[in-house]
């Protein structure tokens, strides 16, 4: 008897064995961390989606590896005066349909894009401001705003063209089933299914030449170990984010290769400054009240950011996958100001400057934080919160899932909270305007000012700075304001996240800032 | 009344009266010493309530203290010696630098009371609302059932997060968690070993004696619906453990810096993959010492009290 | 009996109901999804288009009265997140979570039970012994932990069984299965064992328990001392004396299967309800948690109905209207 169920077990073995999965040549599996909500390019303006699409579909400009713009479906693109561009379009584009790209196709596109029903985050805004387009020929498009817009290319980048007869009559079901998923781009669609996989086939008659695969698989897999373990039994030959626990086993693994780059999404303390309210969870130590809200005192704003050791959060928390900020964008980006560096760690000054504020022993506080949001986020409501105990503070610490987070945040329910901060137009205007001007929501300024920060000084250099048309000019007041802000402390920059992929041997992967993960990247080594 | 004949009411256990020769706790020490497992186990159990009552006293540090964490310890390996202070850590530092021995104690203590007052409560509950469901049948029955569906059917996690929006952190709120989603189970085993037993001759034996409804349910019914729910129990304090630390993995259970056992596991099971094993290794060893110590002695009680595996 | 039956489904509606209800009150209290699903750039106007879009503008108890409505007329709604009929997303991912829920259970019951009754008719050697030690491993590590440590050892180390998804799959009466092809079973077989092991633990020793009183009750004695075999005492007098406990555990857990396959599937990247109820919990989907809870209360109802009616089967004294009987 227990013979026969040694033979049999090891009779399935072996064939298991010979089962053993083997990925085919030019054939790719991406396991992915967020899942894809739809492929209808203009339903759901979603960091993840955008980056799975651009395989698809194509914008007029596009963003390179480091988020300079670069030319896509558009060849050329310049303002003409304050509120007229000139875009010149590419020939010999097909879709992949077989129809030819015209002018006509980008006009039914930015009609449809404020129309699509149902749409949880729609992608009007980036073409909100155009109030007229006109097409003199197929291949050149006038577009017209009322103010001047000098954001326009970055946000013809966002914009993905879809034919004149999709954009006309397909629903987001059409782009679901496949009926619709028609662009311009390298792989066509294959294969949807919401929440598992997503199947793109090689578009061989690609304007940019042929891509090495014929057969990409991405698979959502948003468990951080369930992804490492994929790409460790060969089940997927890359991943996004790998958790930085598992970075330095891989990348002294030969069968592996870890690559990262420094991402546009800074992670920051927000300390709440409302009018007349003291700041929820921010007492005296026996926690009673106190006088009033020590965060409106750059002096406690200042302490609490020098308090922090960032090079050891880098460091320890973060595996070397962070980089210490000092503003919201890191260094090489539009409108980042070289004078802004990282605070320096100095318990005692931070020490100083709370006594001369009036707290020589100090407050309690609570950290808040998500804890599935950002890389490590809970870690690091942590490791600040035992810098605060360092200074003679009070600090708990409390963390909670986006879905309970979030609503409260905006609601005021937090006075120490711990916030992330993707700028994707890749310019430092854009992150003051949303996150540190005056709230004023008939402007668009402030949207995302959670802590409600004023600074007049502060609003003032940067909406002159929006309304400049020359890039060196506005650059120049973008970082002045931006001065402004952080020698303010308006917000305690932490760091950036550092983007990581991992890859199978044998095969190379060229990183973006962006954090979008796209296959042209990956090419085979050689 | 008192004088219902034995003969005629067996088997039912609280009535029939132990030998006089010792007292019933004598007699029933004796009877849980026979198995030499159990007592091991029970051993076992009062070294690790011991530990966690004491905590505080044999801890080498406060792990809920952030002041006395240093991040620069984060991720010892177990025997490696603290850089600002020199003390070794013996079970190895987590990524906050939280000595994990201490971690383990403290979390003991955590893991414990929740378990143990979750199943406490939810028992109680659940064994009111079972024995009126059997004995009452009708609209008690279909009432209670009828909640105990809806209850079965709402997961763990929305009620944990709609506590959790509602009331913040906390090891009361996942108490409360806990208990919502487990007294549906005891509910409806009750009322499933009710139902048997109330038709069973004894039971009907003493309706014809006209004994008092509550004499009934609580003299009658109830001992003889306790073996199969003190199984469900020790298993359910088991489970509510692991369920608290399922909630802790995805970000629902108890705030991260007074981690408990599950916490600790939680926490170090992402660094399963890359070899810093302690972490996770040494609070599931814990996790397990404690589960299988309960359940020890858990098995030889059952035994012990159940009246029909008496000799 | 028609009677029993009507009332049942008379009250399951009731529950759905109330279900829903609280879904609504509950999903309200947790947060406010237009804050997770709107990008965080947009401005306010954004904000404003996208909570009309999505129905959230109205006061509360008008969105349920709109729910109500629809749901009457069969609508369920769309979801927040994908905007594909709530229900459609559910019967579309519900197949893959049966089927795993089904799995688990039939390794839990064909292991269960055998082992439990070895354990209960020979309490004191070694094999019921490690029997039961075992089954104290099988619900003391949590689940996402074994989880973990199954892909690690059969997918990375020895490289025998895929570590996630779900294989090929064959339709078999209109619904799609993958325990027909042999990719299938191999991607099935990991996350079964991985939900099975709580239940097969909790039914080992239901059934060692049940097997040690049944040995020492007045009819075994008897069946035992008058000679019948030792196989037809165990499998007609034995087996039908612990039925009872174990068909409301399996009720039970077959249901929690069902509902709770949350972790088992996150791990696995199974792409089932489970899953897709997580998700739909921390994305606030409304319109999903809403329908996937009526869909599981639904199937709650009717495995209780089940369950009630398999008690009076197995034992005639449990009569079915549950009337007092006195």
């Amino acid at each position: 008897m227990s013979r026969i169920f040694r033979f049999a077990a090891l009779a399935w073995l072996a064939l298991l064995a010979a089962f053993g999965a083997h990925a085919k040549d030019r054939e790719i599996s991406v396991g992915l961390q967020a899942a894809i909500t739809s492929i209808d390019p203009h339903y759901h303006n979603l960091s993840p989606n955008n980056s799975l699409l651009r395989h698809i579909y194509e914008p007029l400009v596009w963003r390179d590896a480091n988020m300079r713009l670069s030319p896509a479906l558009a060849t050329s693109w310049k303002a003409v005066d304050d509120l007229t561009w000139e875009v010149k379009l590419r020939r010999n584009v097909k879709f992949h349909d077989g129809s030819p790209f015209t002018a006509a196709d980008v006009i039914a596109t930015f009609k449809r894009v404020p129309n699509v029903p149902n749409s949880p985050s729609s992608m009007a805004t980036f073409v909100k401001p155009i109030v007229d387009i006109q097409a003199p020929d197929p291949y050149t498009l006038i577009l017209k705003t009322a103010t001047p817009h000098v954001l326009m290319p970055s946000d013809l980048a966002s914009v993905y063209i879809i034919p004149k007869a999709v954009a006309e009559h397909a629903s987001t079901e059409d782009f679901n089933s496949g009926k619709a998923a028609i662009g311009t781009g390298p792989y066509k669609f294959a294969e949807y299914i919401p929440n598992n996989r997503i199947v793109l086939k090689a578009n061989y008659a690609y304007w940019g030449g042929e891509e090495p695969w014929d057969k990409v698989t991405f698979k959502i897999l948003s468990n951080p170990a369930a992804r490492v373990a994929a790409l460790l039994s060969g089940d997927v030959q890359l991943i996004e984010t790998v958790p930085t626990a598992d970075i330095a086993k891989l990348s002294s693994d030969k069968n592996f290769n870890v690559v990262d780059k420094v991402s546009n999404r800074v992670i920051y303390a927000h300390l709440y400054q409302w009018k007349d309210k003291p700041a929820p969870f921010v007492t005296a130590k026996d926690g009673s009240p106190l006088a009033k809200n020590p965060f409106l005192d750059p002096r406690v704003r200042k302490a609490l950011s020098i308090a922090i050791n960032r090079e050891v959060i880098a460091d320890r928390i973060m595996e070397k996958r962070a980089v210490p900020a000092g503003q919201l964008l890191p260094d090489s980006f539009y409108g980042t100001s070289r004078k802004l560096k990282p605070a320096k760690y100095d318990p005692e000054g931070a020490k100083k400057l709370l006594a001369e504020a009036g707290y020589p022993d100090g407050f309690a506080l609570t950290v808040f934080g998500t804890n599935d949001r950002y890389i490590n986020d809970s870690k690091i409501a942590q490791a600040i919160a035992q810098f605060y105990s360092r200074i003679g503070l009070d600090a708990k610490v409390e963390t909670m899932p986006s879905s309970v987070y979030f609503t409260r945040a905006t609601k005021g329910d937090f006075g120490y909270m711990l916030l992330g901060w993707g700028t994707e137009s890749g310019e430092q205007g854009s992150s003051l305007r949303s996150l540190l001007a005056t709230k004023d929501p008939a402007r668009g300024m402030g949207v995302t000012n959670r802590a409600h920060y004023s600074n007049p000084e502060m609003d003032r250099e940067l909406t002159e700075a929006l309304a400049t048309m020359d890039d060196r000019k506005r650059e120049a007041m973008i970082q002045k304001a931006a001065e402004t802000a952080m020698n303010d402390t308006a917000l305690i920059p932490i760091h950036y996240e550092v983007s990581t992929w991992a890859t199978a041997k044998g095969l190379k992967y060229t990183p973006r800032t962006d954090q979008y993960t796209l296959v042209m990247d990956l090419r085979p080594a050689r | 009344m008192k004088a219902a004949p034995a003969a005629l009411v067996e088997p039912a256990a609280a009535a029939s009266p132990a030998p006089a020769a010792q007292g019933p706790w004598r007699r029933f020490a004796a009877e849980f010493a026979e198995s030499r497992l159990a007592m091991a186990g029970l051993l076992l159990l009062a070294v690790l309530v011991v530990l966690a009552v004491a905590a505080p006293l044999v801890s080498p540090q406060n792990p809920y203290d952030l002041s006395q964490l240093d991040v620069l310890d984060s991720k010892l390996a177990p025997g490696e010696h603290s850089s600002s202070t020199g003390k070794p850590y013996w079970l190895g530092t987590d990524d906050q630098g939280r000595d994990m021995l201490s971690g383990i104690f403290y979390g003991l203590r955590i893991s414990l009371a929740v378990g143990a007052s979750s199943t406490v409560i939810a028992l109680a509950i659940g064994l009111v609302l079972g024995l009126a469901a059997a004995y009452f049948g009708g609209w008690v029955d279909t009432l209670i059932m009828r909640i105990a569906d809806i209850q079965l059917s709402f997961p763990a996690i929305l009620i944990a997060l709609v506590l959790l929006a509602l009331m913040g952190q906390g090891a009361g709120k996942i108490v409360a968690a806990l208990v919502t989603v487990q007294w549906a189970y005891y509910a409806r085993t009750v009322r499933s070993a009710a139902l048997v037993e109330r038709q069973k001759e004894y039971i009907e034996a003493a309706h014809a004696l006209a004994l008092s409804r509550q004499r009934i349910v609580f003299r009658h019914l109830l001992p003889n619906c306790l073996p199969p729910l003190i199984l469900v129990a020790t298993v359910q304090v088991a489970h509510a453990i692991s369920l608290e630390a399922t909630l802790s993995f995805l970000g629902l259970g108890l705030p991260i810096t007074e981690p408990s056992l599950g916490l600790l596991i939680a926490n170090g099971f992402q660094y399963l993959l890359s070899g810093t094993y302690w972490i996770s290794f040494y609070p599931g060893v814990a996790l397990l010492a404690t589960i299988v110590s309960i359940n020890l002695v858990a098995d030889q009680l059952r035994d012990v009290l159940n009246p029909r595996l008496r000799k | 009996m028609i009677g029993f039956t009507l009332r049942r489904l008379g009250q399951g509606l009731l529950v759905l109901a109330v279900m829903s209800a609280l879904v609504f009150v509950g999903v309200y209290a947790i947060g406010n999804p237009v804050e997770l699903l709107v990008n965080p750039q947009a401005d306010d106007v954004e904000r404003a288009r996208a909570t009309a879009a999505l129905g959230l503008d109205k006061p509360l108890a008008a969105q349920y009265a709109t729910f109500v409505v629809r749901a009457l007329h069969g609508d369920l709604g769309r979801s927040f997140v994908y905007n594909i009929p709530a229900i459609q997303l559910i019967l579309d991912k519900l197949p893959a979570t049966l089927e795993l829920a089904a799995a688990a259970m039939v390794i839990a019951v064909v292991l269960g039970i055998p082992l439990g009754l070895v354990a209960g008719l020979k309490p004191d050697s070694w094999l019921g012994r490690s029997i039961m030690a075992g089954s104290i491993l099988g619900f003391s590590l949590p689940t996402f932990w074994v989880g973990l440590v199954l892909i690690m050892v059969f997918s990375v180390k020895l490289g025998w069984l895929p570590p996630n998804g779900r294989g090929e799959t064959v339709t078999l009466l209109g619904v799609p299965v993958s325990f027909l092809t042999w990719d299938g079973l191999r991607h099935l077989a990991l996350p079964a064992l991985n939900l099975a092991l709580f239940k097969l633990s909790l039914l080992v020793r239901l059934t060692r328990g049940g097997t040690r009183e049944a040995l020492l009750q007045d009819y075994v004695k008897f069946a035992r001392a008058k000679g019948l075999p030792a196989r037809r005492v165990i499998g007609v007098h034995v087996l039908k004396n612990i039925l009872i406990p174990i068909v409301t555990v399996i009720g039970l857990e077959l249901g929690s299967v069902i509902a709770y396959a949350v972790v088992t599937e996150s791990i696995f990247a199974w792409p089932g309800s489970g899953k897709l109820l997580i998700d739909s919990i921390n994305q606030l989907d409304r319109p999903v948690i809403v329908a996937y809870l009526l869909v599981t209360v639904a199937i709650f109802v009717v495995i209780n109905f089940v369950v009630d009616l398999l008690y009076s089967f197995l034992d005639p004294r449990v009569r079915l209207a549950a009337a007092p009987a006195h």
